[in-house]
């Protein structure tokens, strides 16, 4: 019944094929991060157009699904003349989008930051670059990090769309092999076990990080 | 008086005619303030009085709406053009201010930096000192102000007294050629001021030009070269120590510094002391 010998066999292939979610959704979270902070400082800016372009940014990639996202830019993107494999375009597709939600998460550390840590760098000759790196984002992401590692892992989840427009990566693989052995059951658990663990490892860092960041902040 | 002595004498902050408007609000009403190298200037006043504003202004934290302030002879903050001022990039605006160090009432230290980083990043970012120069000359001022022990600790791991001299260490470092002080032993419990007001004494004796906003009476009576009493956004009162402490019959000072010395004066002793 339960077909135990098929799992091992196809073990190896779904890990292979994990590497590549991995590898994805870790990707599109890294650009999305910086996209997210520059929308996230433009949100917050003095500067009107900055404040415009962010809002109407957020809203768009929140609003409209992933899904028609990434069949919006996995068809239009060849008619406009932008010849892309479609892993890049895929992978650029959930950077803008969990970019939105970045910046979201993040605007909420970068109001909890006391506006006198920024002035003080100002007073020592930091310029304004200086003291997003160094100062607003470290802090930024100390604030919000339950949240970031949580966008993290939705990223992971949300990575299983982009086999709808032709990406190998653990959910595409899955359905492959599901298909042409006729055993979807066997194959999904182990898909589904393989998700897990991944974002199981990616909280546990998550929480790694929380301590050490603790220590700053021990009395 | 020597020669140096005599182009010394224009004064590093000169503060021209100052207004500071918080939408309709008027904080500042026409400031005139000239430092002096080497000078201690205290700022005092009730609270709410635009003290935090004035300094604010002359570190161009805030934008002052009128008037002039020249650092070192440069105007801050704007260029004039055909009677007209002009805002400057923020880089202009750093390039002025470079030689002003600023110390807060919250210190402000960087939570997520050690004592040691809190000092040297700036060293290295702003001044492009290679990371070693930078560590060495961040240990030596973490020495002055009594902390090379703790160069390793993070600020919530200090105390506020030691939080602030980490501050004072921080910009001392950029080797500033006036020191601002915002009330910088107002957030300490009383035990605490003592040490500060000791690094701050010192700095004085050294002859570092300092603006210091500060309740402590005794500070002032005993460092200051001019006291500024500041009312309602107007200096109201300036001289030396003796003289706005003692001789100025301004009513609105003599008012503060009543209800200063009954808050601060619990007991006295049966003989009078100052006889
Ligand atoms: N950013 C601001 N916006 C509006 N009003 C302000 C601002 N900063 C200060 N003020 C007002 O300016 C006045 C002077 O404030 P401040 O300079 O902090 O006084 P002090 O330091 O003498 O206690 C106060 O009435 C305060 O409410
Ligand atoms: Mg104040």
């Amino acid at each position: 019944m339960f077909d135990f010998n098929l799992i091992i066999k196809s073990l190896p292939m779904l890990l292979e094929a994990s590497v590549w979610t991995v590898v994805y959704s870790l990707t599109s979270v890294a650009i999305g991060f910086c996209i997210g902070t520059l929308m996230c400082a433009a949100g917050l800016s003095a500067s009107r157009l900055g404040r415009g372009i962010s809002a109407f940014y957020v809203s768009f990639f929140r609003g409209v699904p992933l899904l028609v996202q990434l069949l919006i830019s996995y068809y239009c993107l060849p008619l406009i003349g932008v010849n892309v494999p479609s892993s890049v375009a895929a992978v650029g597709t959930l950077a803008l989008c969990t970019g939105a939600y970045l910046a979201e998460i993040l605007r909420g550390g970068f109001l909890g930051i006391s506006p006198g840590l920024i002035e003080a760098a100002r007073m020592v000759g930091l310029s304004r670059r200086q003291i997003l790196t160094r100062i607003e984002v470290p802090l930024a992401v100390r604030l919000t990090l339950p949240a970031l590692v949580n966008e993290t892992t939705m990223m992971v989840k949300a990575s299983s769309l982009i086999s709808v427009v032709g990406v190998l990566e653990l959910t595409r693989l899955a359905q492959n092999i599901a298909t042409s052995t006729f055993q979807p059951l066997e194959i999904y658990l182990t898909a589904g076990a393989i998700y897990f663990v991944i974002n199981g490892a990616i909280t546990l860092l998550g929480q790694l990080a929380e301590s050490r960041f603790r220590l700053e902040t021990a009395r | 008086m020597t020669a140096d002595n005599a182009t010394n004498s224009r004064p590093i902050i000169d503060v021209r005619g100052v207004w500071k408007r918080f939408g309709t609000a008027e904080v500042l009403k026409g400031i005139d303030l000239a430092i002096r190298k080497s000078e201690v200037t205290c700022i005092i006043g009730p609270s709410g009085s635009g003290k935090s504003t004035l300094l604010r202004c002359i570190a161009f934290l805030e934008e002052y709406s009128e008037g002039e302030i020249y650092i070192e002879g440069e105007l801050l903050g704007f260029a004039l053009e055909g009677g007209k001022r002009r805002r400057v990039s923020d880089a202009e605006v750093a390039r002025v201010r470079r030689n002003v160090g600023f110390v807060f009432q919250q210190f402000n230290l960087w939570p997520h930096m050690t004592a040691l980083e809190n000092v040297a990043m700036p060293l290295k970012l702003a001044r492009g000192i290679a990371r070693e120069d930078a560590e060495k000359r961040a240990r030596r001022m973490l020495e002055k102000v009594g902390l090379g022990h703790r160069a390793g600790a993070y600020p919530s791991q200090l105390s506020g007294g030691q939080q602030q001299r980490v501050g004072i260490a921080r910009a001392l470092a950029m080797e500033p050629h006036i020191m601002l002080f915002d009330e910088p032993t107002s957030a300490l419990d009383p035990e605490l001021v003592g040490e500060v007001l000791q690094v701050m004494r010192d700095l004085a004796a050294e002859g570092m030009t300092m603006a210091v906003v500060t309740h402590e009476m005794g500070f002032a009576a005993q460092v200051a070269d001019t006291v500024v009493f500041i009312d309602h956004g107007v200096i109201a009162a300036s001289g030396s120590p003796q003289q706005v402490f003692r001789k100025d019959e301004n009513p609105r000072l003599r008012q503060f510094l009543q209800n200063y010395f009954e808050r601060n004066v619990f007991w006295q002793g049966g003989e009078d002391a100052a006889s």
